[in-house]
């Protein structure tokens, strides 16, 4: 095994999740029929955003960011702070873009009695 | 000969918007028809006005420049009045007061529909035509080229009849892709050389761009107004084109559409590459031959055509070429005759297309197998017909001779003796193609007609003062315009020699 | 690849920078843009609560504030150049900025102008079309027009998201008041539209890795050398497709056609003229003045990738356009091609170019709500949604359609309204880099615009109704009321207008928008 790959694998694994997650989300939201189906493959695609910044400021050993006298000044001894508090903001982004989907699915289901993508476009382009 | 002397002045500006400004309240007008034509009325006169007394300038050689502001970096959008603009200006403006005299009596006369939207158009059109001929640089001109396609297109299908709309589109899809070439063209010259104004003798030199180049550019210029000037093959929507209502026909192909094509062609050739280049690119054969082709050829196609209007198309196709062959010859004389027969075939072609107006309004006859014995029931009209046929067909004392004369003596002293054989077998089926229809009409009768007597005067007297006009500039040019020496002005300023 | 810790850079570049910064003007102005949306947003629900019939005046008052704030922060870039706002006083690269170039203001402009005219068109139209949404739609415009203003000013690359996502979720609720079958358009939109800004973040996410910073200038600075990390390029291609798909580049483009086809008039009206330009503005933004041009857009295939497709996309809009016998669907496939030409802009990446995507984001947003605001009227006045029963409608409403006219002589590209001047410029720039094939199919797809565009015309002016019936039912004219006609003619003179000064409005504004070094000729 070369040195890149073990090193992909062992140290870097998270990257690969992130990888992995981005993908299920991807295919979730293009080739699912299900509109929910779709929704949740979107949720996962930006959780898997989410995971990407958060173990890009993961450090092994590092604190809290608060400063203390006992870590000093040495910036290896914190996390950086500014990945989490980003997405944070994504996180409230991402719930605001579901909650509007879910409504629109509610409605949607309401009028149409369906929520198959499949179904739907059929209805959506015959003439009344 | 000294470079004209420049000076500001808005009043080219104003004989531009004059009719532009006449719109709104010819729309305005919609109800009171009568308050409506009074405005394309005073219109029309103002801009004669305007343009008539523009005249002294021009002859003194004096240049009015209106700069009105950049309409893209480093091209302003600017009016200039040099010779030939206000030849093709003055031609059109004179015209338009008797083409609204006649368009009032023509409408009135067949109840056309949307009358309102015909005037506005028509008083666009002018706008759009005077804007053509001052032009002081290629951007200038292409958008008021474009106006003019435009502003035509509701004239052509104006009856909205299938035939009418057909013809529409035939125009636009041949104008339209035209104007591209054009607008390709012009951007292609701002690219290369920076500054597109307007210069006698051509503002592209050798040194800026390779032969090949300039070919390909001379090429999509052609292409861009040699459509508007009927050159085989494009000029099939002309024909097409006489779907609409006879004083269109007359006012806009006889006059200022194809007259703005062939005014093109006399821009491009003679402005924007010049006899120099021309030559050394070897393209002005090319256009020769096209222009020499085509003329033989509508003649012949004309002589096919009973449809009165369509022969009378046909004959414009060929009348245009002339004039863009003698720009091709490239020699003082077939340029003078070339301006000439800008001017004059104007007002001879005009005149049969007014004449077959008042026939259809009085006998609703588009045929000339129809119209044995129409003679003796409106001979003014037909008198006139005569007139301008004969004109055409090039027979002395009438103007049509004077620039067939000047074409003919061009091709000699440009060492083509085949167009002058060209010019004389193309006057030859001229008069076969006229002489019929004035046998026909004087010479032929038919008991079955009622009596119809003359068309209403507002059309009569145009039609008169047109042919009385093609009869007096061919025994003095001179007079009143000072056409011929307006002519030889700006023949001049092209060639770069003295007169 | 090492991948550096983001403190470590941010400290070290938090002291350098901090003097390059204090150079450029500071200024109240940016935030004073915005303050206007936040206020009416806040007040538009509160009042609309109350009275419904409040909503309108407090949303007209709180977008010309906007305009007015818009406007002088156009005229005080003219006047002194870029200007900054440091949110809550910290200081860039670690706080985040408000940073207002020519291309921002020229841009919020735009957006201001366009929301105006809408606005006051929508306060009769709304009411009619539902008078229940009448709130809901102001109060969502708000968000959207916020998200759209915060994505031109903001100077910083993860705020620019957070504010992509703003106006889009405006946008999806926008979008699903209209016809019956809007919301599944609309949650189509959603899907995709949330891909595109996602795919955006992560292009954010790679940048972030690289330099440590958010900060757009800081980032530029950092990355202008790193032009072989393959990071840094990753980015770039997620930010590409990610505005791509914002943008509805060809053939991203899918989800556009149903969500303006069935959104109310007055909700496509606001969103189709602005929400796909912003989206544009970013991708010019990080093209050129977030990556290094030279070896970004040059060096790669990016630029020519995005110029083709965007070609391509200019003949397949027109083509489906023209294949359209429903009106706001011509105008959707319509609009695909149009927002292409600003892609082909993008791509060819000269100055001439640009200006010609510049322009044409103006021009284009002028033109399209004009269409879309006649459509709307068209629908409330007479019922008729498909091309075919325009026919004869120019008699009865003369105003409404001399807009449509010139706005549709406008996208045809006839001189001298503002079309053919976009399209003029970006000849121009096509020419100087000897891309004929790319020029003659400009100058081409400008046919297939005309072909589409004067069916309508034609229809409208020519054509008697085929049906007797329908046009007896009517009374003999139908014009809108002044609220809604005066927007359409309004922005029909703008097609004018604009086209004839536009060598003024390129030389005073849009040249100066371009990135630093580029020079139009001629100027």
């Amino acid at each position: 095994m070369s040195e890149a790959l073990s090193g992909l694998l062992f140290d870097r694994w998270p990257y690969l999740l992130t990888v992995v997650l981005l993908l299920i989300g991807l295919y979730g939201m293009l080739m699912k029929r299900n509109l929910v189906k779709k929704l949740i493959g979107m949720n996962i695609f930006q959780g898997a955003i989410i995971l990407f910044f958060i173990v890009h400021a993961y450090k092994h050993g590092a604190s809290v960011p608060v400063h203390s006298a006992v870590l000093g000044d040495a910036p290896e001894a914190y996390m950086n702070p500014i990945p989490h508090g980003l997405m944070l903001t994504a996180i409230v982004v991402s719930v605001a873009t579901t909650g509007v989907a879910l409504a629109l699915l509610t409605v949607i289901y309401r009028r149409f009695g369906s929520i198959d993508e499949g179904e739907l476009l059929r209805r959506l382009r015959d003439r009344e | 000969m000294d470079p004209a002397q420049t000076f500001e002045s808005t009043r080219p500006l104003w004989a531009v918007l004059v009719s532009l400004l006449a719109i709104p309240l010819i729309v305005a007008s919609d109800r009171r028809p009568n308050l409506r034509e009074t405005w394309t009325l005073l219109a029309a006169f103002i801009k004669f006005a305007l343009v008539a007394s523009m005249l002294p300038w021009v002859l003194q050689g004096r240049e009015a420049v209106c700069s009105i502001w950049q309409i893209s970096p480093g091209i302003q959008l600017a009016l200039r009045v040099d010779t030939m603009g206000y030849i093709f200006a003055l031609v059109a403006s004179s015209l338009w007061v008797l083409t609204s005299l006649y368009s009032i009596g023509y409408v009135r006369g067949t109840n056309e529909h949307k009358q309102t939207r015909y005037f506005a158009s028509f008083a666009m059109c002018l706008s759009a035509t005077i804007g053509i001929a001052f032009a002081a640089n290629l951007l200038t001109f292409v958008i008021f080229f474009e106006i003019l396609t435009l502003a035509t297109y509701p004239l052509v299908m104006h009856k909205e009849t299938p035939v009418a709309m057909a013809a529409g589109h035939k125009y636009l899809s041949y104008t339209l892709p035209a104007g591209l070439c054009l607008v390709l063209a012009t951007a292609w010259c701002v690219s290369t050389v920076g500054n597109v104004d307007f210069i006698p003798g051509g503002f592209l030199t050798s040194g800026v761009a390779s032969a090949a180049t300039l070919r390909w550019m001379f090429l999509l210029f052609i292409l861009g107004v040699g459509v508007k000037a009927g050159i085989m093959p494009l000029h099939s929507w002309l024909p097409a084109a006489m779907a609409a209502p006879t004083p269109v026909s007359a006012l806009l192909h006889a006059v200022a559409v194809v007259k703005a094509g062939v005014f093109g062609v006399l821009r491009v050739t003679g402005f924007v590459f010049g006899p120099d280049l021309l030559r050394e690119i070897g393209l002005w054969t090319v256009l020769a031959w096209a222009a020499g082709i085509t003329f033989t050829v509508a003649s012949l196609l004309a002589m096919r055509q009973d449809n009165l209007k369509r022969r009378l198309a046909y004959s414009t196709v060929g009348h245009l070429s002339y004039i863009v062959l003698g720009a091709a010859l490239f020699t003082m004389t077939s340029w003078t005759g070339s301006l000439l027969h800008l001017m004059f075939h104007a007002t001879m072609k005009i005149t049969l297309f007014f004449c077959a107006g008042a026939i259809y309004v009085r006998t609703h006859k588009e045929n000339i197998s129809d119209m044995h014995g129409i003679g003796r029931q409106m001979p003014f009209t037909m008198a006139a017909f005569a007139v301008g046929s004969l004109g055409l067909a090039g027979v002395p004392g009438i103007n049509g001779f004077i620039s067939k004369w000047h074409l003919a003596q061009g091709s000699l002293q440009a060492d083509q003796g085949v167009f002058l054989g060209l010019l004389l077998l193309s006057g030859l089926l001229n008069a076969a193609y006229f002489f019929p229809i004035v046998y026909v009409a004087f010479f032929r009768t038919n008991k079955e007609y009622p009596a119809y007597g003359e068309a209403s005067p507002l059309m009569v007297v145009p039609l008169s003062v047109t042919a009385i006009m093609s009869l007096v500039l061919g025994v003095a040019p001179n007079l009143g315009a000072h056409a011929w020496d307006l002519a030889r002005a700006a023949a001049a300023a092209v060639m770069g020699g003295s007169p | 690849m090492t991948v550096p810790a983001g403190s470590e850079t941010l400290a070290h570049h938090g002291e350098h920078m901090a003097s390059a910064f204090d150079a450029t003007a500071q200024s109240q102005l940016p935030m004073l843009v915005l303050i206007p949306l936040l206020v009416g947003l806040a007040l538009v629900p509160a009042l609309g609560l109350l009275r419904r019939r409040l909503a309108y005046p407090t949303t007209l008052i709180s977008l010309l504030a906007f305009l007015y704030y818009s406007l002088r922060t156009l005229f005080a870039v003219m006047a002194h150049g870029e200007l900054e706002y440091s949110l809550a006083a910290w200081k860039p690269p670690i706080g985040i900025e408000l940073s207002v170039d020519m291309l921002s203001a020229f841009m919020v402009s735009v957006i201001a102008v366009i929301a105006v005219l809408v606005a006051i068109y929508a306060s009769v139209a709304v009411r009619r079309e539902d008078p229940e949404k009448e709130v809901p739609y102001f109060a969502t415009m708000l968000v959207m027009l916020l998200g759209l203003t915060g994505m031109v000013l903001t100077g910083d690359l993860f705020n620019l998201y957070v504010f992509f996502e703003v106006s889009a979720l405006g946008g999806y609720a926008l979008m699903a008041i209209g016809h019956k079958k809007a919301p599944v358009a609309a949650f189509r939109y959603l899907i995709m539209g949330t891909l595109g800004a996602s795919l955006y973040l992560m292009g954010v996410g790679y940048l972030y890795v690289v330099t440590g910073s958010l900060n757009m200038d800081d980032v530029a600075a950092i990355i202008m050398h790193q032009s072989s990390n393959p990071a840094v390029q990753v980015s770039l291609i997620l930010m590409v497709i990610g505005l791509g798909l914002k943008m509805a580049l060809f053939p991203m483009h899918l989800w556009l056609p149903d969500a303006y086809t069935y959104a109310s008039s007055t909700s496509t009206a606001i969103i189709a003229p602005i929400m796909t330009k912003v989206s544009a503005y970013v991708l010019i933004r990080m093209l050129f003045f977030v990556y290094d041009t030279e070896t970004f857009l040059r060096g790669t295939p990016v630029g020519a990738v995005i110029m083709w497709l965007a070609m391509g996309g200019v003949i397949v809009g027109s083509i489906m356009a023209i294949a359209q016998k429903d009106a706001k669907r011509m105008l959707a496939y319509s609009s695909v091609a149009q927002v292409a030409y600003i892609g082909v802009g993008i791509g060819l990446g000269t100055p001439l170019a640009l200006v010609g995507a510049m322009l044409h984001i103006l021009n284009h947003a002028i033109m399209k709500s004009c269409l879309f605001l006649v459509t709307g009227s068209v629908a409330l006045q007479t019922g008729a949604t498909q091309i075919k029963d325009y026919a004869g409608l120019g008699r009865k409403m003369p105003w409404t359609f001399l807009g449509f006219t010139l706005a549709a002589l406008g996208m045809v590209g006839i001189p001298p309204t503002n079309g053919f001047f976009s399209k003029w410029y970006l000849v121009l720039g096509g020419i100087r880099e000897g891309e004929w094939v790319l020029v003659v199919l400009i100058l081409a797809s400008s046919l297939l615009t005309a072909v589409y565009f004067f069916r309508v015309i034609e229809r409208i002016y020519a054509k008697v109704p085929e049906q007797a019936t329908n046009d007896a039912s009517l009374p003999k004219t139908a014009e809108a009321p002044l609220r809604m006609a005066l927007p359409v003619l309004i922005l029909g003179a703008g097609v004018l207008v604009l086209g004839l000064f536009n060598a003024w409005l390129v030389s005073a504004v849009i040249a100066r928008a371009l990135p630093a070094g580029m020079h139009v000729p001629g100027l």
